[in-house]
């Protein structure tokens, strides 16, 4: 790596990399680049190979129900418990700005819409990849330094069928599905929080909450987890299958994974939400 | 498996055939700057047992690592049934792997199964035999290595040479006509690696298997191998029998021949 010349004692004290970062010309920022360039080329090849392994034969049928019950089933308590939290919080925050504001009566409404819009998908896919993108990572690079992967390898199994396809697809299929859950169990607790401030009956709630809504204010949102569920089950798998490092990659690989699919979560909502405003108004 | 008189039977070199089964050419492979595997070559031929020597550092287990193709080399080629493995996709080694056993330096033993598990995960993957069979075959691989008794106990509750034995194990699961073994007796008691030594010969005089093992046990080389290889510095320095490494006027031979 080329840079302008650090004083020979600062050069001497600091490692190499580390030197480079604080030398003035911009490497510091061409190195992060590239290893971000890198990273991103390494993911691309990553889904390549999991595709691949994923439309060809033998199909691994047993290993992905066992996935599917892991990372769906045994996530719902979670996901409905931080649905349901976040419901009473939405339901009393918005009570006094709704009031002030004259919009008291679309208070179901506006809870519904946020919830089933916004917060159940993002609440569900942020705690879902603390879940299961650390217990992915951690499990993968947990073989990988221990060398059953590689043991994998040798017994003739492809570790990308195997191990990633179906973590990837149990995350993809799942994750609508707990959302659905998050969502009922905010609106229900949603309701709860506003029943205790004034007497509002459930039914009431439901069809002030629901009127005026349609196919487009449920489904996009729903479905769009779907693509958040890919992306914590495919960082997960890049992040646990490429650790090095004995014990120290393991903890590495379990943060990576969770603080990587959680930014490109939040970062792909930014697009999918646009996505769904033009395609599905 | 007890363990009585040690004798020792080998197949006679004669009986093996002569068409190589594996064919290293020429292979270097480096890690950085560090040169592991500098132009090596080898053969070995159905029903014979070439055993690879070496100090600690001089990619022994890189080597076997190439050849069942878990790493790729810089150059050079590797052949199994005279197919070279370069540039095939993890499916169509799997087809080649299907034949080949790989006993890993530290058992290698997936944690989250059972003793009996890890030996009947091959035959259940690649659905050898009906239920009744596999576990009758995983009974009789574990009775082979003396760790039958230790069928429903998890691999951190036994000790590294046990996890050793469960791996040799599941590596003939499925019947290979390649071996690899990598320090198959290392963390093994006297007695326990006699039984090891004496498994590979009845393997071979069975089975006629091609087996290559990477080994610091001079005594279990000269027990089981018919040829030795000897690597230092990444090369071949030497190959033969053991007789006609003892013969060797080079330097790094004695020397290393006087150690072991």
């Amino acid at each position: 790596m080329n840079g302008s010349q650090l004083p020979a004692a600062t050069a001497t004290v600091l490692p190499g990399r580390t030197a480079s970062l604080l030398s003035a010309d911009g490497t510091a920022s061409k190195w992060a680049i590239t290893e971000f360039l890198e990273w991103f080329g390494e993911l691309g090849i990553f889904f390549w190979q999991v595709i691949k392994a994923a439309i060809t034969p033998p199909f691994e049928f047993r290993e992905l129900v066992r996935q599917l019950d892991e990372i769906g089933s045994k996530s719902l308590p979670l996901v409905a418990l931080a649905g349901g939290a976040v419901g009473v919080v939405l339901s009393l925050e918005s009570v006094q700005s709704m009031t002030r504001f004259g919009a008291k009566s679309l208070l179901p409404a506006a809870l519904v819409f946020s919830v089933v819009h916004e917060i159940g998908p993002i609440v569900t896919a942020l705690v879902v990849s603390g879940r299961v993108g650390a217990g992915i990572g951690a499990e993968l690079a947990s073989m990988k330094v221990t060398e059953q992967i590689d043991a994998l390898e040798a017994s003739a199994v492809n570790p990308y069928r195997l191990l990633a396809a179906t973590r990837i697809l149990a995350c993809t299929l799942m994750l609508p599905l707990l959302t659905l859950a998050s969502d009922a169990c905010g609106l229900v607790m949603g309701w709860v929080a506003l029943a205790t401030i004034e007497p509002l009956s459930f039914h009431q709630f439901i069809i002030s909450g629901f009127k005026g809504s349609g196919f487009n204010d449920f489904l996009p949102p729903t479905l769009k987890t779907a693509v958040f569920g890919l992306i914590i089950g495919l960082i997960a798998c890049f992040q646990g299958m490429r650790t090095r490092g004995g014990a120290g990659g393991v903890g590495r690989a379990a943060t990576s994974s969770v603080v990587l699919s959680s930014l490109f979560v939040i970062l792909a909502d930014v697009v999918l939400v646009k996505f769904i405003i033009i395609f599905f108004p | 498996m007890t363990a009585t008189e040690h004798i020792p039977i080998k197949l006679p070199p004669t009986e093996a055939t002569h068409a190589p089964v594996v064919a290293v050419d020429n292979v270097c492979k480096s890690f950085g700057t560090q040169t592991v595997l500098d132009g090596v070559s080898l053969t070995v031929s159905r029903g014979e047992t070439l055993a690879v020597l070496g100090r600690s550092g001089t990619g022994k287990s890189v080597l076997l690592r190439v050849i069942i193709g878990l790493q790729t080399p810089d150059s050079g080629s590797v052949s199994i049934h005279g197919q070279d493995i370069a540039g095939l996709s993890i499916d169509q080694l799997s087809t080649i792997r299907m034949k080949m056993g790989f006993l890993f330096q530290h058992a290698a033993l997936y944690d989250s199964l059972t003793v009996g598990q890890n030996v009947a995960f091959p035959l259940q993957h690649h659905q050898a035999g009906s239920a009744t069979e596999q576990a009758d075959r995983v009974k009789q691989l574990l009775t082979e290595v003396d760790m039958e008794r230790h069928l429903d106990k998890m691999p951190s509750d036994i000790s590294g040479g046990m996890q050793k034995r469960v791996g040799l194990a599941r590596a003939l699961a499925l019947n290979p006509d390649i071996l690899l073994l990598d320090e198959p007796t290392a963390g093994l008691d006297p007695i326990s690696s006699a039984e090891i030594d004496d498994l590979v010969l009845k393997l071979q005089s069975e089975h006629h298997m091609a087996s290559i093992v990477v080994t610091h046990d001079m005594h279990s080389a000269k027990t089981i191998a018919d040829r030795l290889i000897l690597l230092n510095k990444g090369k071949v320095t030497a190959q033969g029998t053991f007789q006609e490494l003892q013969d060797n006027d080079n330097e790094f031979v004695r020397e290393f021949l006087k150690h072991a």
